[in-house]
């Protein structure tokens, strides 16, 4: 459904609920932000009474804070790595060719996120549990890892879908073997969905934690630090500033992941 | 790879009884024909002949399910298209477009690891030989179609190879285009001395390019001959309707135009329309007739007469001028002659 | 000029001979991983799960039984406070999915139907990064602005509406103290999660309805309410299903934002967590998490019949 070309204007009624529905995704991140900067300690009191930075200062002189943000980076950046990996292998599998229980492949690989968050967490939970198998880093990377595949695959079988089939077969044609093709063709005609699906996983684990809490025993990720801190609040200024790193460490690739999925899409358009 | 055996007489391609089977549907079956090294051939037929299949076949993007398939002497039986000595032309160019276009044409010298500057000089010959010197650093998607053929045909004749397979590479140009890289086409086949195969479904490319061609009907080949000879002397009914126009006859008319009971096919421009009373030489045959309607075409005139048992149809040159000639309106009585040898018997035809 | 031959066969050129001869075994290769994967540590998982809520806890020692019984199952269904979680959760899961549409539409409509591409553009990025990031930090937020002393108050009060917050705050069921531990409150903070997976399935449905359909319904003589509700709707119809599946599936587990924000009466989420977590009881939290995978399974049905899969 294309932009009305009659010049029909959208109605009062309608600008104001989309603008109002906008508003209302976006002012209370806004307000995060807000709060980061004031110089209150002790309550969400506003209008804000005055702006400071110390608060960030304090936020990364404190080694829990510093763990668990070392903790979640080398954890969404391994499940970042192991999701590129299979979801990749699934979406060329799915890709390739019709096989027999392709549709329940697919449906296998959505069901991590289809289900509540909790399903898989608790489903973790217990496997870990009969299996006797300890908490560790790689029981938290297992969980993410798990709901981080079908964001890789679904970008990249969406990529693989626009992709031309004879590019592979005139690679081959040309003298390039199966793994020259990949190389040479395959590789880089994916590489920006793959990285945006990256990108996407990574946001998705860094934020990650309803499977955490049941993953992770007594290691804090920063999510889980949060959560803490929500719970039973103890400094609550230094809260907000993690917030907002958050919010930074998780904005940044899902821009970057939009950036690079449009301009391919620019490109694809361009040479219908 | 090649035998030893290989020579001048050993043919580029050969079939021997091939089948292609995609689960029940049988879409090559039992295929034997052999194109000669140097050839242009051409594989007519329309959509699901079979003859894009036999085509893949040769390049080894599809197996065959039965039979052997020889190039150049050697049975090539699960043999990758990467250990070939064959290239495509794709319909749709497949130009691979994170690359731009001299990198396309280099792709099978970086392959085959040629040095650089090297492989830069051969992709400017190549690109220019294609007149398209200058366009070495654009991207496929800023070209042309036509230009995108063009880089397509340079990339597939970098590596010389001894077989070039074209699939229906005119498809995608207007008729203007399709027209000039037809005659372009033929002469840089002339001038690289390679075997070109070439699939069409337009009976009018293949006749105007090929040396042979061979008609494809259901998996099947119906005939493989020169262009004359297929025009000529069509094998089955299904070619004398595919490969240009036809008037098939039967019944009492075949009997009184071709003096046999039969099936037989007869052109329409070899039939003459003369006076009801006009003679006839020996080794023609006649029959009378009324006009029924006439088209005009621009070069020609298609006139439709009513004989006893049926109606043909046949073309004049127009060499008067005009929309229509006289004593060609509805209602005409004339007389038809064809000379007895252009009353082309037909074979049943499989389809 | 002549032909370059390949390089000699080295063992990978070798390896992609064998694969591109037996594409059956590259299929494999391909799907083994992930499969095993998902396979082996997901369906394994909820397999264990599945399996534990049919074991039991001894009630003296506290110790999990692992014996086959119907135990946790008789227990489960005989206490009549887990039907009012389930019954509370399924109500809340409703609500916030209807609330959801009803604000979606009109963001995805003015996106697909009025803004222009840069606008457009814009919309999709502002939709996409509240869904993939910082969960955890959104749901803070509303502790900050529904906070007794927080923003609404303040507004409230600014504009002389105080009474009229205290008012919808002592309506019975909805209401509470403050808003952020009343029901209305957790009601606000699950639209606000999980309204962007609302929007971005409506947008994708409404893209696909061709501009000709619309103008065509114009031809026939429908005017544009006309056209809206009889074209425009229907086929932006499967769009509200296919969010509907994420808003519905995620309040029904989630267990975090009736915990932050709202009234201490637990939800579904919190019962499993509080069983599995301080009672160890995880054959209890798995005969609970039966429940949303049941209702999601119905609904997930439901929504492939209504056409929503296309849409996803």
């Amino acid at each position: 459904m294309p932009s009305d070309r009659h010049g029909a204007r959208p109605g009062i009624a309608l600008r104001t609920a989309a603008l109002g529905g906008m508003l209302f995704l976006h002012v209370p991140i806004a307000i995060i932000v807000l709060y980061a900067f004031s110089s209150e300690s002790k309550s969400f009191v506003f209008p804000i009474p005055g702006f400071t930075l110390k608060w960030f200062g304090v936020a990364f002189q404190r080694p829990d804070i510093r763990e668990a943000l070392l903790l979640s980076l080398q954890v969404a950046a391994v499940s970042t790595i192991v999701a590129m990996i299979l979801g990749t292998l699934a979406a060329a599998a799915v890709w390739r060719s019709r096989f027999f229980g392709r549709e329940a492949v697919s449906l296998l690989l959505i069901l991590p996120i289809a289900l509540p968050g909790i399903i898989t967490g608790i489903a973790l939970r217990a496997a870990l549990n009969l299996a006797e198998i300890p908490f560790s880093f790689w029981t938290i990377v297992i969980g993410h890892a798990t709901f981080c595949i079908v964001v890789v695959y679904n970008n990249v079988l969406a990529r693989f879908r626009r992709t031309n089939r004879a590019l592979i077969e005139a690679s081959m044609d040309l003298g390039a073997d199966g793994f020259q093709t990949l190389r040479h063709v395959i590789l880089p005609n994916i590489a920006t969905a793959l990285l945006a699906g990256g990108m996407l996983a990574f946001a998705l684990s860094f934020d990650e934690v309803i499977v955490t809490t049941f993953t992770a025993g007594q290691q804090s990720t920063l999510p889980i630090w949060m959560l803490s801190e929500l719970v039973r609040p103890r400094e609550r200024p230094v809260t907000n500033v993690v917030a907002v790193f958050v919010i930074a460490v998780t904005f940044v690739p899902i821009v970057l992941a939009f950036r690079l999925t449009r301009d391919t899409q620019d490109v694809a358009g361009s040479t219908k | 790879m090649r035998s030893t055996t290989a020579g001048a007489a050993t043919p580029a391609v050969a079939f021997h009884s091939v089948s292609r089977s995609f689960g029940d549907v049988l879409a090559v079956r039992e295929v034997s024909f052999e194109i000669a090294d140097g050839e242009f051939f051409a594989m007519l037929g329309p959509s699901g002949s079979g003859k894009t299949t036999c085509l893949r076949l040769i390049a080894g993007f599809e197996q065959p399910s039965g039979g052997r398939i020889e190039i150049h002497g050697d049975d090539v039986s699960g043999t990758p298209p990467y250990a070939r000595d064959v290239t495509t032309v794709f319909q749709d160019y497949a130009l691979f477009p994170h690359m731009s276009v001299g990198e396309n044409v280099e792709y099978a010298l970086m392959i085959r690891k040629v040095a650089k500057a090297e492989r830069r000089r051969r992709a400017g010959e190549m690109l220019e030989l294609v007149r398209l010197a200058g366009l070495y650093d654009r991207k496929p998607a800023q070209l042309s179609g036509g230009q995108r053929q063009r880089v397509a045909l340079a990339r597939a004749l970098i590596n010389r190879p001894r077989v070039l397979l074209l699939d229906e590479p005119l498809g995608a140009l207007d008729l203007k285009l399709r027209e000039q890289m037809q005659l372009e086409l033929k002469s840089l086949q002339r001038s690289v001395g390679i075997t070109f195969v070439y699939v069409t479904h337009d009976q009018g490319e293949a006749l105007a390019m090929s040396d042979r061609l061979a008609v494809f009907n259901h998996g099947r080949i119906e005939q493989i001959g020169s262009p004359a000879d297929v025009y000529d002397h069509p094998a089955s009914a299904f070619v004398a309707g595919f490969v240009g126009q036809t008037n098939l006859v039967e019944g009492y008319l075949a009997q009184r135009l071709g003096g046999f009971p039969g099936n037989y096919a007869i052109r329409p421009e070899r039939i003459r329309i003369v006076a009801p009373d006009a003679p006839v030489e020996p080794g023609w045959a006649c029959i009378d007739g009324t006009v029924v309607s006439t088209t005009y075409l621009g070069a020609s005139v298609r006139v439709q007469v009513a004989v006893e048992g049926g109606e043909l149809a046949v073309i004049e040159q127009n060499l008067d001028g005009g929309p229509t000639r006289a004593g060609r309106g509805p209602g005409a009585v004339v007389q038809l002659q064809v000379e007895r040898r252009h009353v082309q018997a037909l074979a049943a035809s499989a389809g | 000029m002549n032909t370059l031959a390949l390089p000699a066969d080295g063992p990978l050129r070798r390896l992609s001979t064998r694969l591109i001869g037996g594409p059956r075994l590259m299929l494999f290769l391909l799907l083994a991983p992930p499969l095993a994967w998902l396979g082996i540590i997901y369906l394994g998982s909820l397999f264990a799960l599945l399996a534990q809520s049919f074991f039991s806890i001894d009630e003296f020692s506290g110790v999990v039984v692992r014996e086959f019984s119907f135990a946790t199952y008789r227990e489960f269904l005989g206490n009549p406070s887990n039907h009012d979680i389930v019954l509370r959760t399924v109500t809340m899961a409703a609500c916030v999915t209807v609330a959801c549409a009803v604000i979606a539409f009109p963001i995805a409509y003015y996106s697909v139907r009025f803004a222009g591409p840069r606008l457009k553009a814009l919309i999709y990025l502002g939709v996409m990064l509240p869904l993939w990031s910082s969960y955890l930090v959104r749901v803070y937020s509303w502790k900050l602005i529904l906070a007794r002393e927080g923003i609404v108050n303040w507004f409230a009060n600014a504009l002389g509406l105080g009474g009229v917050l205290e008012a919808v705050l002592e309506l019975p069921v909805v209401g509470g103290p403050s808003l952020s531990t009343s029901h209305l409150g957790t009601f606000i903070v699950f639209v606000y999660i999980w309204l962007p997976f609302m929007i971005l399935p409506v947008i994708a449905a409404l893209e696909r309805v061709p501009a000709s359909v619309i103008e065509a319904s114009g031809d026939l003589g429908a005017r544009p309410r006309e056209t809206f509700r009889r074209v425009i709707l229907p086929l932006a119809f499967p769009g509200i299903v296919a969010g509907s599946i994420f808003t519905f599936s995620l309040t029904l587990g989630d267990y975090i934002i009736p915990g932050i924000i709202g009234p201490s009466t637990p939800y579904l989420g919190q019962a499993v967590y509080a069983h599995q977590g301080v009672a160890g009881n995880i054959p209890m939290a798995a005969a609970f998490t039966i429940v949303p995978i049941v209702i999601m399974g119905a609904y997930l049905a439901l929504a492939k019949r209504l056409g929503a899969f296309d849409a996803l």
